[in-house]
């Protein structure tokens, strides 16, 4: 019997030990290729951390988003460190839901981030998610196909002339279509283009009261300046098409234009993925002369949920994948234009990268472009440039898109969409509070 | 002339019965041809049906990027010990409703049956919670628990079915000879409807492998089976479908090939009694 205790209290001691010497973290993230190649080159980590081991979940989108929000409301702890957007953040701070980043190390440049970004993760001064990769939006369109039609793409394009270009350079019996765009429903789909869209002709979801504005002028403009340059110059069946699907048609040369995130720049020039690689050109997303471009801003950031009990090593780890070493590591090992983009300023200062990412630049100055804090002409009670940072808006969001999606599908008139928009959205803010 | 005719129709019937197949498995194939092309060859217009360039690319990367076989265990033992420990309880409770019936019994098996209407969704929070209170979370005995208890109803509805057909005479003789209630289930009436629970069982075990809501919210990275992994080479921006075709391909297969060799015994439990 002694013999058994003894042994039961080796094994528990043993077994106590173990834990006491490595602390592992849980990390959910998406597929993106960043993000694989962030988990390929966490043995740098490790090495240089023994005490810490690495556990990856790794998950679609839609599935992260609901996996992980249910996990933080419910204080589940099962992460450590949760791969979120510029969405998540304000509003999870506002919860309470996430622990500040104030362990990222006296080497950590935190000045060198994009301002848009930083300000983007940043609540009442404090940084609460640190940017992986930035985005935003810009044109990508067929030098060659411009050059035979005789147009000459601007490098701050107008809404009127990208509208004339797509119609002029579709050739539909050969499967040529001179502008793809998002028509997926879902607030991170159609709407993410269609709400930055928006604000580039003076539209707003909400006015100063909260009160929905799906009944004015510019969102009557916004809408039937999309679903007419689709019906013209559009590919079939878009309204199934999200980035996707237009990646994929622009690849294999079948649209003379395509209006999407910066970070598809990299798929298209890249001659292993892409039959058009050496013929595309990039431009700012387009304008009305109001002041604001049709460009959204977005980053995938990593964050701590506060539910986590490891907080410090979780810290050591985003202090890693987020800082300037990290990029030079990704450049050593894979090549600067693998380089995960649109977060700090010394990237685009580095010639061996601007040489390597042609659409440097431009990526640049879409990012400064974007302002979420004040993504509107006129003022507005929200911050978020594609998306309104409530909770509400997921949502919200993607049942507006729905309506508008219908729309481009044939199945009701823009009026049509936007009136049953302009319902269901008062219908919703009225139900929340926000209405009174 | 009738022979002529009963041929013909043989033919017509066969014909019909391959095309209905081909468009069932269609998919499946689909999924596994391209997952033998390049991520460019699978967004292909129009797409090749043979003639592309097979690599075996997507399925070195898959195995490089995920622990295959931790995902594949964790899928046999969630699906098998959901099934056994279901199978466990649903035994005697369909016993008791095909031969000792109540005057609620009916309203029972109707009153377990409602329970499969209701969105999983919607009791998300309160197992989510109580599974973290319990420990549980990102476990397989958590997960073994949670879809026993979803796919309880249906082998209770299967086994009561199969019971049925049963006669009561053999177990009443069985009784009068001496046997227990114990002796009774295990050696008279188990053995008679062995079809009927090797059926629920293997449909059980396809159904508990192909589980993904609970398999993927209840997991993170230690119980998490080939659900968690097929959904992880979904990308939002990126060209992904060469590499999901074979991880949804690798996920598939074991279940393909069980589906395949227990054929024989699917057909006869799922038609036993059909015909008298």
């Amino acid at each position: 019997m002694k013999r058994a205790l003894s042994l039961i209290g080796a094994a528990v001691a043993a077994f106590l030990g173990s834990s006491a010497q490595a602390e592992t973290l849980s990390i959910a993230t998406v597929n993106n290729g960043d993000m694989i190649r962030m988990q390929k080159l966490a043995e740098h980590f490790t090495k240089a951390h023994p005490d810490i081991t690495l556990n990856w979940v790794t998950l679609e989108e839609n599935v992260l988003r609901q996996r992980i929000t249910t996990d933080i409301a419910t204080k589940g702890g099962q992460y450590d460190v949760l791969t979120i957007g510029t969405y998540e953040v304000p509003i999870w701070t506002k919860q309470k839901w996430l622990k500040p980043l104030d362990k990222l190390g006296a080497n950590y440049d935190v000045e060198d981030l994009l301002p848009s970004i930083r300000s983007g993760l940043t609540t009442d001064g404090t940084l609460y998610a640190a940017p992986f990769y930035g985005e935003s939006s810009m044109v990508m369109y067929r030098k060659d196909l411009f050059e035979k039609a005789g147009l000459t793409m601007p490098e701050a394009p107008t809404w009127s002339f990208i509208a004339d270009a797509a119609r002029k350079l579709t050739d539909k019996q050969n499967e040529l279509y001179g502008i793809c765009l998002r028509g997926k429903a879902g607030w991170g789909e159609n709407m993410a283009f269609l709400s930055a869209m928006a604000n580039s002709f003076g539209a707003r979801w909400f006015d100063m009261n909260w009160k929905p504005q799906f009944n004015t002028d510019p969102w009557k403009q916004t809408l039937t300046t999309y679903l007419g340059v689709m019906k013209d110059a559009g590919p079939p069946g878009a309204s199934s098409n999200g980035f996707n699907e237009n990646l994929a048609l622009f690849q294999t040369g079948k649209c003379a234009m395509w209006i999407d995130a910066t970070v598809a720049a990299s798929f298209v020039s890249n001659p292993a993925q892409s039959k058009v690689a050496d013929k595309v050109g990039y431009a700012l997303a387009p304008d009305n002369g109001l002041g604001k471009r049709s460009n959204w801003l977005w980053a995938w950031s990593l964050a701590v949920p506060a539910s986590s009990k490891k907080g410090d090593a979780a810290q050591t780890f985003i202090s890693w994948a987020t800082s300037k070493e990290y990029l030079d590591l990704v450049a050593k090992e894979e090549g600067w234009a693998n380089v995960p983009p649109g977060t700090r300023s010394s990237l685009y200062a580095n010639a061996e990268y601007r040489k390597a990412a042609p659409f440097a630049d431009l990526t640049l100055k879409s990012i400064q472009a974007a302002d979420p804090q004040h993504p509107t002409v006129q003022e507005v009670p929200y911050t978020g440039v594609q998306f309104v940072a409530i909770p509400e808006f997921q949502g919200i969001g993607t049942a507006v898109g729905q309506a508008f999606s219908a729309a481009l599908a044939g199945q009701m008139t823009a009026d049509q969409a936007l009136q049953s928009a302009q319902a269901l959205t008062t219908r919703e803010m009225t139900k929340a509070g926000y209405i009174k | 002339m009738a022979r002529a005719a009963t041929n013909r129709q043989k033919l017509v019937v066969t014909l019909i019965a391959w095309t209905i197949g081909i468009v069932i498995f269609f998919p499946i194939l689909w999924t596994a041809l391209t997952s033998f092309k390049t991520e460019a060859e699978a967004i292909a217009s129009p797409p090749s049906f043979l003639a592309f360039h097979w690599t075996l690319e997507n399925y070195t990367e898959v195995q490089q990027r995920s622990d295959y076989f931790l995902h594949f265990w964790n899928s046999v033992v969630i699906s098998v010990g959901s099934t056994l420990i279901g199978l466990m309880v649903a035994v005697p409770a369909a016993w008791s409703m095909a031969f000792v019936p109540g005057k609620r019994t009916r309203d029972v098996l109707m009153w377990m049956l409602s329970t499969k209407m209701l969105p999983p969704v919607g009791v998300l929070i309160p197992i989510y919670l109580l599974f973290r209170d319990f420990g549980l979370l990102d476990s397989r005995i958590g997960l073994v628990i949670v879809l026993t208890l979803i796919n309880l109803p249906i082998i209770v509805w299967m086994l009561f079915t199969y019971f049925r057909e049963i006669p009561g005479e053999i177990l009443e003789a069985a009784r009068m000879d001496g046997a227990g209630l114990r002796d009774e289930i295990l050696f008279v009436l188990l053995p008679m409807a062995v079809p009927g629970i090797a059926s629920t069982l293997l449909l059980n075990i396809i159904l508990a492998w192909n589980e993904a809501f609970w398999t993927l919210n209840l997991s993170a990275s230690q119980s998490a089976p080939l659900t968690a992994f097929i959904a992880s080479y979904s990308s939002p921006e990126g060209l992904f479908y060469a590499k999901l075709s074979a991880a949804s391909t690798m996920a598939v297969a074991p279940i393909l090939v069980l589906g395949w060799f227990s054929q024989k015994q699917l057909v006869r439990g799922l038609t036993f009694g059909a015909v008298k």
